[in-house]
């Protein structure tokens, strides 16, 4: 401890104090300053063209991915209107078929309703037509009607026997 | 003369410090490589350390 | 390539001023009987003394001594001027006054006070004495020490260092104003700059800090690093060998952590939550201890005692060449010491490195415990 206490020079620690402070101050004002402003200048500049080059990778990706999208919707879209014109096409022919039914149906209904209309047509003109035979009978009875009882009688069961009505 | 002894005695534990620091550094490096900069560098940290307190102890004796 | 241009101008200026200052440094040594061998080193003792006067500040740079043909000790470097604080107020003069003598022999007078030079120190004489007269263990008894401002060998690397590395930086600070990326010496630099504040400023301190401590831990962590390898080249600096300079760039740290800490960190210190209430105050002791004291002493003592014991080394392992000399002959001593002295040159240049980073990481996390903002209690 004494020997080393012996070498230590305090003129030479107040000069080497001196001109180190004066160096530090120069070095940091002169040279370390630029120099580290200009370093992370440059780095942060590559740093942002990195950026940059990373951005545009990404745009162009997404560019890519916007291609196929608008070409999966083209196709989607296509494959939209094939199906809807099928289901047009179908709906057509299922609607016409309905129809056709429908038609059908009624024209039979109304086939019906004529046969119907013609049966009950026949039947007032049958009854008409029993009416009238009524009539006539009647009239040729009572054109004979005195010939005898008996025989008034006969007519009128003999008349009876060949009309079957209905 | 007794100094001497002192320092001898110094540097016998300086020198055990150190290989332990050295050796541990090793098997450290040998167990995880990717570690090696990082391992050296604390190495070289707490060698200097012992070191300084071995010069501190040598100079208290000078 | 322009800046290395630059800067091997600079220091070609630089070498050319130093050595047309030398020439009227070249002297003869007048105190051959001082110096036994006329300063040579041969022996163990005066290898010892040697590379402990190396260790050691100098008043005055010189780069290598011989004696010529005629017998006469030349040194070849230049004097630096020496500033004191004495008793009667400032004095300066320059070192070559010395004559490069180191035990208090030669006396210097200026302004009516004497001065003497003994172990890199230098001395105010009393005002009766005529020569430094020492007791037994060889201290002076009539002559005290004197504040010395002196630009040293130190303080003179501190500044050639601290220009260069000015020249150098704010040379690549100017580069960024017409370019992006730096040309020539920049881009040795830049991946520097980059690696301090990437790995040790931003993940020790943290996202939100590390801004306004880059700048200390840049220059602390240059500074640390030049000035260890210019130790280890043959102008034979040591400044961060001494201790005066790593407990300022200690202190620097220390304030630098005390005045930044915040509520939380101040509160952890003094009285940690969570724990018994009468261990709080022990506690606080170790802590302040530890905050005040030991971080900043463990910082100045560790870089000092590296590169001492840095320069110790190569010079012990140069001195091979000498000492061996006997036992192994001429070119066996001078090739063993050279293969030695250059692996261990190789590991100081790793070491070099290893006590700047070292240095700037722990400021960093001293730093980073200090401004930590304590969220997660």
């Amino acid at each position: 401890m004494e020997t080393l206490l012996n070498d230590f020079s305090p003129g030479l620690f107040v000069v080497s104090t001196i001109l180190l402070l004066a160096l530090i101050a120069l070095m940091i004002k002169f040279a370390w300053k630029p120099i580290l402003n200009s370093l992370e200048e440059r780095e942060s500049g590559i740093n942002n063209a990195l950026e940059a080059a990373d951005n545009a990778r990404k745009e162009m990706q997404n560019l890519q991915s916007d291609n196929e999208q608008l070409v999966k919707e083209a196709r989607e879209e296509r494959d939209a209107m094939l199906k809807e014109a099928r289901e047009i096409k179908e709906k057509m022919i299922s609607e016409a078929k309905e129809e056709a039914k429908g038609v059908a149906t009624t024209l039979i209904e109304n086939a019906q309703a004529s046969i119907e209309q013609e049966k009950q047509a026949a039947l007032a003109e049958i009854k008409k037509s029993v009416a009238d035979l009524s009539i006539g009978i009647a009239e040729s009875v009572i054109k004979r009607e005195l010939a005898s009882k008996e025989d008034q009688l006969q007519l009128v069961e003999g008349i009876l026997k060949e009309v079957t009505l209905n | 003369m007794y100094n001497l002894i002192g320092a001898g005695l110094i540097v016998i534990g300086a020198g055990i410090g150190l290989g332990q620091i050295g050796g541990k550094a090793m098997e450290g490096i040998a167990r995880q490589p990717e570690a090696t900069g990082k391992i050296q560098t604390a190495m070289i940290i707490i060698a200097a350390l012992l070191e300084g307190l071995a010069f501190g102890a040598l100079f208290l004796g000078k | 390539m322009k800046i290395a241009q630059k800067s091997i101008q600079f220091l070609t200026i630089v070498v050319i001023a130093l050595f047309s200052i030398s020439a009227y440094a070249v002297a003869a040594d007048k105190n051959q009987d001082s110096q036994p061998n006329g300063g040579q080193v041969n022996t163990k003792k005066e290898v010892e003394e040697y590379i402990l006067h190396h260790i050691k500040d100098s008043h005055d740079f010189s780069l290598f001594s011989y004696t010529n043909d005629a017998g006469e000790r030349k040194h070849l470097g230049f004097p630096l001027p020496v500033i004191l604080w004495s008793s009667e107020g400032l004095v300066t003069f320059m070192s070559s006054e010395f004559h490069h003598n180191d035990d208090g022999h030669v006396i210097v007078e200026k302004e009516g006070l004497k001065f003497a030079k003994i172990h890199s120190k230098i001395y105010e004489l009393e005002s009766d004495a005529a020569t430094v007269v020492f007791d037994d263990t060889h201290h002076a008894t009539n002559a005290h020490k004197v504040l010395d401002f002196s630009i040293t060998k130190s303080a003179f690397g501190l500044l050639l260092i601290g220009l260069l590395m000015l020249l150098w930086f704010s040379k690549l600070a100017r580069q960024y104003k017409t370019r992006k990326v730096p040309t020539g010496f920049g881009r040795i630099l830049e991946p520097l700059v980059l690696y301090v504040r990437d790995e040790i400023a931003r993940p020790n301190i943290g996202e939100q800090h590390y801004r306004r401590f880059t700048g200390y831990l840049l220059t602390v962590f240059f500074f640390i690093w030049i000035l260890n390898l210019a130790g280890l080249t043959p102008l034979g600096f040591n400044v961060t060998g001494q201790l005066a300079v790593t407990a300022c760039l200690a202190i620097f740290t220390l304030v630098i952590y005390t005045v930044s800490g915040t509520k939380g960190y101040w509160m952890h210190m003094i009285w940690m939550p969570g724990v018994p209430v009468l261990i709080r105050p022990v506690l606080a002791i170790i802590e302040l201890a530890g905050a005040l004291v030991i971080k900043p002493f463990s910082l100045l003592v560790r870089l000092f005692a590296n590169i001492s014991a840095g320069h110790i080394v190569v010079m012990s392992l140069i001195a091979i060449m000498f000492t061996l000399k006997e036992s192994l002959g001429v070119v066996g001593a001078t090739g063993l010491s050279l293969l030695l002295s250059f692996f261990i040159t190789l590991i100081e240049v790793l070491v070099a490195f290893l006590q700047a980073y070292i240095f700037t990481m722990l400021s960093a996390l001293f730093i980073g415990m200090a401004v930590d903002d304590h969220e997660h209690h």
